[in-house]
């Protein structure tokens, strides 16, 4: 146990965290410090060291090097189903027995724990009611997914992880997920949430840890990344034919000039002084604008000025 | 909000152990192989080994010898004797592909050549008929007075040989697939891991698995034995206590060996191969259609030892020869030391993800 006065205050905290796979780096370096009772999410393209980082915490995998303290105790070192009993998991993938039936699925599971909640609140909870006698084989992406958090939630845990829980989900079962995290999260539970999607750690996150690489180059509030942009609106536009950047990142207005593949990427700080600017420079130097957008700036555009490039490929 | 463990589920053991019998039941293909499959074969081997007269000699005459069409006719005569002719050119091919048995070239001034394989025992059977006809035909007359005296009692035919056997193949490969296999499309599916990621104590995941082997062995075993009663007469004289605890045996320990096998791979494929290699040595070598007494005396010492081996013939001691628990000892000994040691290294060696 720590001794220093936030420890409890502290659910996760990493030191250190290296994770080698052969010659791949996966995690090179990570530290972190996640608080009691706040959403966490790691927001990273895919192969950013998310999963790995997440399943060394839930000690699933154990790193290369660094130190791991999940709500106060260490992997291997007491009793490490004790700590099981505290933690609810979704993984990334992981496909239920077809055979089973939604109710089974979620009493076994619940079988599992000491305490938890009952098999009837959970079916509740996850609004899975209509499909509890159904095998899950037979179960929709969205309901597979509302499942696979009911097995998380069953034991009542005081730490949920969460490894991509919308990916491939649409709108709708993507917003069923958000609010069982918000609801969880209002009972005063702590989430860790791995995604690639900008607006599901901005909606969920109080604080968000941007990965590349294996390592940590963004850590904040989604307001606070979003404000060190220094920009209100963001242009983006494509040229046909070269322009001096430095043009551009001179112009009124104009925070930041970044590229994001073939297109040019302006942090501005008032849309009204720039965009005339801009027009009468691109008129200057006789270049044909090719596409033009703006937009507020999001946890992607702070991703896209640290990396020059975007966070999702597809 | 929270409630204790055993006021809505029941211990964790049953609970899993209750998961497997409704994934095993809930899918078709794995019925079929652990129930349909065995009786299946049971009678096509029971119809093609059935109590029928012994089956005739098929042999081929020189067409193009002198008489052949009227000696083909003679042979033909005998009831042990199926005859007809053939050019020399053909015979080599029907000879090689077992079609007949033996070929007879006779000459017009009387020797006779029997042209056959001699490690083939139809083909001297045939020769020993043949050979008897035409000695007789040529006024040979038999000094010793014999008759037949034919039986087909139950207990010594080769369905009662056959089903014990039926009985340990199907023991061992309902342990490999119905057991391994489920391991390690858990593994493949991610789902051990996620187990991994809950409380539940891992010991209780794999007693499990031989929790539900031993539920549906007692509905193999008495489906067979059943089977074989009904349809073929196949006695067990021994007591059903004595088979009750060798079939579970047995099981346990090709469970354990089962998990060996699923200890790592991550691939269904993978684990196929694995599967392969340890089943086909099961196969060829463990007694199940056919007596392994016939591999040279100096492996045999070995190939008893072996699992299937060990489990067929304590089996067949029960079933056949109605021996008790003191006469499988060795049997029983050999299975435990395979499925022991194979759940100890399975144990230290398993891969939840």
């Amino acid at each position: 146990m720590d001794a220093t006065p936030s420890a409890a205050a502290v659910a996760v905290r990493c030191r250190g965290l290296v994770k080698h796979f052969d010659d791949v780096h996966a995690v090179d370096g990570i530290d972190l410090e996640i608080r009691s009772g706040e959403c966490f999410g790691l927001l990273g393209p895919n192969g950013a060291g998310k999963t790995t980082t997440i399943e060394i915490v839930e000690g699933l995998t154990a790193p290369t090097a660094g130190d791991v303290e999940v709500l106060g105790a260490r992997w291997g070192a007491g009793d490490d189903r004790a700590l099981r009993d505290r933690l609810g998991v979704q993984l990334q993938e992981t496909q239920l027995s077809e055979y089973l039936t939604v109710e089974e699925t979620i009493r076994l599971f619940r079988s599992f724990y000491r305490r938890g909640r009952t098999i009837e609140e959970t079916i509740a909870l996850m609004a899975l009611g209509e499909k509890r006698r159904a095998r899950v084989g037979t179960l929709s992406g969205g309901q597979k997914q509302r499942l696979a958090l009911a097995c998380a939630l069953v034991g009542a845990p005081d730490l949920l992880f969460l490894d991509e829980p919308t990916t491939g989900l649409d709108p709708q079962a993507r917003l069923a997920i958000w609010e069982v995290v918000e609801t969880f999260g209002r009972g005063g539970g702590t989430t860790i949430i791995t995604t690639h999607y900008m607006e599901e750690a901005s909606k969920l996150c109080d604080r968000v840890a941007i990965v590349d690489h294996g390592k940590i180059i963004a850590l904040g509030t989604p307001a606070e990344l979003i404000a060190s942009l220094g920009a209100d609106r963001i242009v983006e536009f494509e040229l046909a034919g070269d322009i001096d950047v430095a043009v551009l990142a001179a112009l009124p207005g104009a925070a930041a000039h970044h590229r994001r593949g073939p297109a040019h990427v302006l942090s501005v700080r008032e849309l009204a002084d720039t965009l005339p600017a801009l027009l009468a420079a691109l008129d200057a130097a006789g270049v044909r604008l090719v596409t033009m957008t703006t937009h507020e700036p999001t946890l992607e555009d702070v991703f896209v000025q640290r990396t020059g490039r975007a966070l999702r490929d597809d | 909000m929270t409630t204790e463990r055993n006021s809505e589920t029941l211990s964790p053991l049953v609970e899993l152990t209750l998961a497997r019998l409704r994934e095993f039941i809930r899918d078709p293909g794995a019925v079929f192989w652990t129930f349909g499959f065995p009786i299946v074969l049971a009678v096509a081997l029971g119809i093609a080994f059935r109590e029928a007269p012994p089956p005739s000699s098929h042999v081929a005459i020189d067409a193009a010898a002198p008489g052949a069409a009227e000696l083909a006719l003679a042979l033909d005569a005998d009831e042990a004797i199926v005859a007809t002719t053939m050019a020399e050119s053909l015979a080599a091919r029907s000879l090689a592909t077992g079609k007949i048995d033996l070929f007879v070239v006779p000459t017009a001034d009387g020797p006779v050549t029997y042209r056959y394989d001699a490690v083939r025992p139809e083909s001297s059977t045939a020769r020993l008929a043949v050979d008897a006809a035409i000695q007789r035909r040529a006024g040979r007359v038999d000094v010793v007075v014999s008759t037949d005296d034919v039986r087909t009692e139950p207990g010594g035919r080769y369905i009662d040989f056959l089903l014990p056997g039926l009985i340990g193949l199907n023991i061992m490969g309902s342990a490999i697939w119905g057991i391994g296999f489920a391991v390690v499309d858990a593994r493949r599916r991610k789902m051990l891991k996620r187990l991994a990621a809950t409380p539940m104590s891992r010991a209780h995941f794999l007693l499990s698995f031989m929790m539900s082997r031993l539920v549906f062995l007692a509905g193999e075993v008495i489906a067979l034995v059943g089977f074989g009663w009904l349809v073929f007469d196949v006695p067990v004289r021994g007591s059903m206590i004595t088979l009750a605890v060798v079939s579970t045996w047995g099981a346990l320990m090709l469970t354990g060996i089962a998990m060996l096998l699923a200890a790592r791979p991550k691939s269904t494929e993978v684990a196929s191969g694995f599967a392969n290699l340890f089943m086909l040595p099961m196969w060829l070598l463990g007694g199940s259609f056919f007596s392994y007494e016939r591999f040279p005396e100096a492996a045999l010492p070995v190939i008893r030892a072996l699992p299937l081996a060990a489990l067929n013939d304590a089996l067949r001691k029960v079933m056949n020869e109605g021996l008790g628990l003191v006469d499988v000892a060795f049997e029983l000994a050999a299975l435990g030391v395979w499925g022991g040691l194979a759940f100890v290294i399975a144990l230290r060696w398993f891969r939840w993800q």
